[in-house]
């Protein structure tokens, strides 16, 4: 069974009725940390996140506290919020930005004091119509209320913020490209170094880009004390964490969990979660992290849901989505999709991103489509490993951002733990299993 | 001459006014010429130049990027499917297959009563209510082919237009006001907190 019984963080409101407004949020304890927060030393609030251990909930999992201490001080500095989400079957910032826009704002708003930083920006994908609609009210709303714009709450911190929507595209969610974005031109991903916003950011300016879920964690870190936050998970994923439940079971969500102590078994079977499998069918593989992450077969079910202890199987946490394929699922067919989407959203900057994808694109479909050669299965693995050679992971990178190298996280998992699957469709030109 | 009418003009330039550069309002300028004409006439993008202080060129370079721009007219719905992985394994592609068939149109294409365009989308962020169907930017969660004609109906008769706005009206609320802290105020400020920050540094050496 899996463990329930600890704080929900940041989904404590989504059940609430009318969970989006200001008189909602405020009822249950909204602002309080900002009010709090502004008795604080700027560093003390910061000191708070750092001893939280807050792993930014984006995808790679970087430290919050320390990216922050990274961001030179100077003069004119930005905080950038990344509600860009987009990685396929991840939908924690959705829900967020849609049932609790106030507890993001009051989160960006702690975050930029602790930072100093005059204007915050939060960039969320334009497919987000309503919450967009949902997080310019509560920027209105905070406006309003005090608790946004010149002297916050009468101290002596004043902040702006600007809601701004994309426009379709996966790559905007680097947070390089979302910053160009930003600038108002394509999402191209600059080149490294510089490794981080914090040294040239936007504008040229030191910058920190920090996810959703990681701002909506803030108030109540600081309302309970980095400590607390710290005290709940185990090792370095401390906290909890939305994890968004997709595919083949009987009750897809996200389900906000203690960090380590609930495996995927518990997330997929557990009643009160996922509530098992669709027809009650045997599950035929995972994959873990979003769709750039590695594949777990069922023998990995019970690794604990915490960003070390995937990453010691070979795979990564990632975004925190969890697709599950069962016995009926087409692991080809699978396959194909995600190089497809791979395909579509490469920016194009980069030759073995650009080019290895549609390529890789083309085979899948053949193999899909009854055209697959005996010797595609190594054409697939030789072309995967010039855009990341060794196919280790995490995956050498031939490219300006971490896309190109994603590509054949699928096609790697997937002929390594179903050969057979492939070998079938060459030789039958169909799915055994469909 | 001005294309975009007065009151989205005016919106257009407060959004100009919210960024430390104006190059920076594209995204949302496009969006809003996209509200007032449907997609990105030549007109509204010429506009666009103005305001961001860049090219025609420049502007349809950019806006081509991006999946939500049309540089071609499309009809009033846009209606996305999605096909991506947890789509797909609960029937994303069996339900883009039948969208097609009821609308009568391509993937890509418009019905051709100029009403519909049908679209196959990446991964929308809504998974646990797969197969995913936006309508203008909307869930509407029509996740069986009954739900997904009786929508199209609906459409049709104009009895969802307060939860589905027409195509290009991404968001109805608006930013009330421009930025409100100014900027000597926030330089003043910052001056402040550093110096009283490294004085801390200072003592707890």
């Amino acid at each position: 069974m899996a463990s329930l019984d600890t704080p929900r963080i940041v989904s404590s409101r989504w059940s609430l009725p009318d969970s989006h407004t200001l008189s909602r949020y405020l009822d249950s304890g909204g602002y309080v940390a900002l009010r709090k927060a502004l008795t604080m030393f700027p560093e003390a609030v910061a000191a708070e996140v750092d001893a939280a251990s807050l792993l930014g909930r984006g995808g790679a999992g970087f430290p919050a506290g320390r990216k922050w201490s990274m961001l030179r001080r100077s003069a004119i500095s930005y905080l950038v919020v990344n509600g860009d989400e987009s990685e396929p079957a991840t939908f924690k910032d959705h829900y967020l930005v849609e049932r609790d826009p106030h507890q993001l704002v009051e989160g960006v708003i702690i975050a930029a004091y602790a930072l100093q930083v005059s204007q915050a920006f939060i960039f969320l994908r334009g497919e987000f119509a309503l919450g967009l609609e949902r997080v310019q009210q509560a920027v209105n709303d905070a406006y309003e209320y005090g608790a946004l714009g010149s002297s916050i709450f009468g101290s002596s911190f004043s902040l702006d913020i600007v809601v701004h929507p994309g426009a379709g595209a996966y790559i905007c969610g680097e947070e390089t490209a979302l910053i160009e974005a930003l600038e108002g031109k394509r999402g191209f991903p600059r080149i490294k170094p510089p490794f981080f916003p914090a040294a040239v950011g936007l504008y040229g300016e030191p910058t920190v880009v920090n996810n959703v879920e990681t701002m909506s964690n803030l108030p109540w870190i600081v309302n309970n004390g980095g400590a607390a936050f710290a005290a709940l998970g185990a090792g370095r994923s401390t906290g909890t964490r939305l994890f968004a439940l997709a595919g083949r079971v009987r009750n897809p969500g996200a389900y906000e969990l203690e960090m380590v102590k609930n495996t995927f078994r518990d997330l997929i079977y557990d009643p009160r979660l996922g509530g098992g499998i669709l027809e009650d069918r045997a599950i035929k593989a995972i994959i873990p992290g979003g769709v750039s992450a590695p594949w777990f077969g069922p023998e990995l079910l019970d690794v604990p849901l915490g960003q070390d202890e995937v990453a010691e199987k070979g795979s990564m946490l990632g975004s925190g989505s969890i697709v599950v394929l069962d016995e009926t699922s087409c692991v080809v067919r699978a396959t194909w999709r995600i190089v497809k989407f791979f395909s579509r959203e490469s920016c194009g900057q980069c030759t073995p991103c650009r080019e290895g994808s549609g390529w890789l694109e083309r085979i899948m479909y053949r193999l899909e489509n009854g055209g697959g050669r005996p010797e595609d299965l190594d054409l697939l693995l030789d072309l995967s490993d010039n855009i990341a050679p060794g196919l280790t992971w995490p995956p050498q990178q031939t490219t300006i951002c971490v896309l190109g190298p994603s590509i054949p996280s699928s096609i790697h998992s997937a002929i390594t733990l179903f050969r057979d699957d492939f070998v079938a469709h060459v030789e039958h030109g169909s799915c055994p299993h469909v | 001459m001005r294309h975009l009418r007065t009151e989205l003009r005016q919106r257009a330039e407060e959004l100009v006014g919210l960024y430390p550069q104006r190059r920076s309002a594209m995204l949302p300028l496009l969006h809003l010429v996209q509200e007032q004409d449907g997609y990105l006439t030549p007109e509204g993008i010429a506009e666009v130049a103005e305001l961001t202080g860049t090219s025609e060129a420049d502007v349809r370079g950019t806006a081509s990027f991006y999946d939500m721009f049309h540089l071609e007219p499309v009809g009033r719905y846009v209606v996305g499917v999605c096909t991506n992985i947890a789509c797909l394994l609960r029937g994303g592609e069996e339900m883009l297959a039948h969208a097609s068939a009821t609308l009568g149109c391509a993937v890509g294409g418009t019905s051709s009563d100029g009403l519909f365009t049908l679209e196959e989308t990446e991964c929308l962020a809504d998974c646990d209510r797969a197969p995913v169907v936006q309508v203008n930017h909307r869930y509407v969660r029509t996740t069986t082919p009954e739900l997904f004609d009786a929508l199209i109906e609906d459409l049709r008769a104009g009895r969802r237009d307060h939860e589905v706005p027409h195509h290009g009206t991404l968001i109805r609320v608006r930013r009330a006001g421009g930025l409100h802290a100014e900027h000597e105020e926030i330089v003043s400020q910052r001056a402040a907190s550093r110096a009283a920050r490294d004085e801390r540094a200072k003592e707890s050496q």
